[in-house]
Order: structure tokens, then sequence, then C-alpha cells
């Protein structure tokens, strides 16, 4: 049984992991409207590539000549796994998700006796990972100084990935992050990024009535140009996503842990005045009996 | 009084510009190009440069602009940029930041094709800097 002693210091330190809970919340909800509306804002950008490179890839669907990054290198040996997670903790299931869907990915894929390499963006994901897959772990993005990511981190991270394509590392590459969905649910998703897959619209009705356009330079040399920035822009596009879910995740473990640390201290706070009451009564009766005695 | 269309400028952290123009001269990879109203349907990559604007009237608003492309429409014009910033906003160490990924891009350039490419990126984009920094 404890102290009365003991049962103060432990509310007041209850009292006090509450405080930063709450602060913790409060931050997250701020910086989630943030991310929110940059992740807005990015959209436009990124529907356009798609609708323009959905169009041009139509023109290539099956052809020779199609650029690499679109047809693949003809094998899928060789896997690069790109797994984006947070810098930090504390953000309930959303680091954890991410890397679980990575990893049983990577089972399956080495299970299947092929090539897995991994390349993590953040922190928390090669923590994840690094028991199990640390061997295939090529390296690790660090975000850690970086406030909000901005369209050159992108940039510098889908540089890479073509660099390493373009030395033949790898054949197919999928990224895997978490799709913002609302506050209380992000949905970890794997998305391939190489080669590019486009979701081709059935325009119903006006087929074979396609406009024609004119292309300077020709269609060739425009998708060549626009898949590598498809990819900086796709991997742009899942940072601002992960970085919205991260939010997203803080604040609803964070309004959990408050919650649940104002439950402790209710409780504690009934176990302590419980315990004050029987000390009373017990010296009351040591007193009475006393007195009794005389 | 030209006729207006719809005009879009988009890089890829925002949405720079959505409104009724009367004109735009856009720095194409194959020569500078103007659009009007009722353009051919047309699509171009575009090189580093500056992109004219005119709206109603005749100021023309100029922005800066790398790395992208144009897309004519019929329901107007959209670019796509990398990077685009207005002509007044924008910062010296922007410049040379562009210019040495340039010089980087020359530098890693595996074939004689893709190096004449950013040879010529990194020569416009010079002699952008230059009439830039005269103004």
């Amino acid at each position: 049984m404890p102290s009365l002693k003991d049962l103060r210091n432990r509310i007041a330190s209850v009292k006090a992991t509450q405080k930063i809970t709450k602060a913790m919340q409060m931050v997250a909800a701020a910086k989630l409207r943030r991310a929110q509306e940059a992740a807005e804002a990015a959209r436009p950008y990124a529907e356009r590539m798609d609708a323009v490179l959905a169009n041009l890839a139509v023109a290539f669907e099956g052809r020779d000549d199609a650029p690499k990054l679109m047809s693949g290198t003809g094998s899928d040996q060789v896997h690069l796994l790109v797994v984006a997670t947070a810098e930090r903790g504390l953000c309930g299931g959303f680091n954890t998700n991410i890397a679980k869907l990575a990893r049983e990915k990577a089972r399956s894929l080495i299970a299947d006796g092929k090539t897995v390499k991994i390349l993590c963006v953040g922190k928390k994901g090669y923590d994840a990972l690094k028991r199990e897959l640390g061997q295939y772990v090529l390296k690790t993005v660090d975000l850690r100084s970086v406030k909000y990511v901005g369209f050159t981190d992108a940039d510098e991270i889908g540089r890479d990935i073509l660099g390493m394509f373009d030395n033949g590392e790898f054949d197919v590459c999928t990224l895997f992050y978490a799709k913002f969905k609302s506050v209380i649910a992000q949905e970890p998703t794997a998305q391939q990024l190489i080669p590019a897959s486009f979701e081709v619209e059935e325009n119903t009705g006006n087929n074979g009535a396609q406009p024609v356009y004119e292309y300077e330079p020709d269609e060739g040399e425009i998708l060549a140009d626009l898949l590598p920035r498809n990819i900086s822009v796709q991997v742009f596009r899942a940072l601002l996503e992960n970085a919205a879910s991260e939010q997203g995740a803080r604040m609803s473990a964070m309004d959990n842990a408050t919650r649940n640390a104002g439950e402790m201290i209710d409780k504690l706070t009934i176990s302590y005045n419980r315990q004050r009451q029987a000390q009373i009564t017990t010296e009351l009766i040591e007193i009475i009996s006393g007195a009794e005695a005389l | 009084m030209a006729e207006l269309f719809q005009f879009e400028l988009v890089s890829p952290e925002r949405q720079l510009l959505s409104e009724q123009v009367s004109e735009v001269v856009v720095p194409g990879t194959e020569g500078e190009f103007g659009v009007l109203k009722d353009h051919a349907l047309f699509m171009s990559t575009i090189t580093p440069g500056i992109l004219k604007v005119r709206r109603e009237g005749d100021s023309w608003d100029e922005y800066f602009v790398r790395g992208g492309f144009a897309d004519v429409a019929a329901g107007g014009l959209t670019v796509l940029a990398e990077q685009a910033v207005p002509v007044g906003e924008i910062s010296r160490e922007q410049l040379d930041q562009a210019i040495k990924n340039a010089e980087e891009d020359v530098a890693d350039a595996k074939d004689d094709a893709t190096k004449q490419r950013a040879e010529n990126t990194l020569a416009q984009l010079k002699d952008v800097v230059e009439a830039l920094s005269k103004a």
C-alpha cells in the first residue's frame, strides 16, 4: 500500500505528463492545419502532371522505344523500397504501420527470391526496420532539420532514386507512405514509382476524337523530360501526405494520452482521499480507546 | 482590345496564378512563343527564362520560371514549372542555386545528347541572370 506521500507525488507527476501531452496535442493541431494546406496547394500540380502523362503514355503503350521509366527494365529481380516515415515518435501507430507494410512487402519479395534494397526517408522508419532488414538498408535520408517539406527536399530524393535507376541498381521502385484520410484515419499505402503506372481515363463517348496536339519537341522527348520530374513530384506529394498524416496521428494519440492521464488522476485522487480518511479514523480510534482506558 | 483566356501558373508548392489574361509569352525549349486566345492545341517543355503575362490593358507581369512544361488546351493555357517566382521577388541566392544545379547537370550528363541539353539550359540561365541583374 503506497503511503500518502507517494500518492501525492504520483498525482503530481501524472498531472505534469498530462500538461505535456495536452500541449503536444495543440501543437500538432496547429501544424496539421499548415500541413493540410500545403498538401492541398500541391494538388493542382500533381493532378495536371498525371493528366498530361496519362495522355502521353497512351501514345507509347506497347511501343519498344517507350522510356524505361515507363516500361521498366524488363526484369523485376531487384526491388527498391522507399520507406517514408516521420522523424519523431509519439504519434501513435503512424510509423509502425508504414514500417509494417514495408516489412511485409520485403518479406514476401525475399521469399520469392528477389533482391531487396531499402531507402529510408525519416529516422523512425529506419529504427523500425533495422533489426530485421538492416542489412538491406542502403541509406537513410534525414529530414530532421527541415521544418516544412519543400519541393527541393523531394527533388533531391527523386534525383537520388533516378541516379540509382540509371546505374541499373534496381528494376522496380515502390514508395511507402501514409495517405491522409482524416485526423483519425491514415492509410499506409504502397505506390509503385518505377515503372510508372498511370490510370488512363476512360473518356467514353469521344473515343477516337482525341484532340490533335502539337508537340514541341516531339512526344518522346517531352515524355523523357517529364517522367523524371514526375518521380520528384510523386515523392513530394507522398512527403506532404505523410506530414499531414503524422500530425493527424500525433493529435489523436496525444488526445488519447491526455484523456488517459485524466482518468488516472481521478483514480489516484480517490484512493488518496480514501487513505487519508482511513488514517484519520485510525487516529480517532486510538485517541478514544486511549481515553476509555483511563 | 484582345480577348481574354484562362491562364494558370502552377508550381509544385502552390498555384501562383489562375486568372483571365490577354496574352502570355512562354520561354519554350525551342524558342519563345506567345499565346493568345484560341491558340491551337500545343504542348512544349520550357527552359529557364522569363514568362511574361499581359492582363487587360498593357501592363506586363514577369515571372522567372524553371523546368516544366506549358500545355495549351481548349480551356486555356497551363504552365507547370518546378520553380516560378515573380521577377520582383527573386533573390540572388535563388539564381545562384539554379546555376549551380545546372552546372551539376552538365557535369553529371552521361551521353552527348543529355550533355548538350544541360549546356543549353545553363547558357540560357546565365543569359537570364545577366538580363535580370542589369534591370
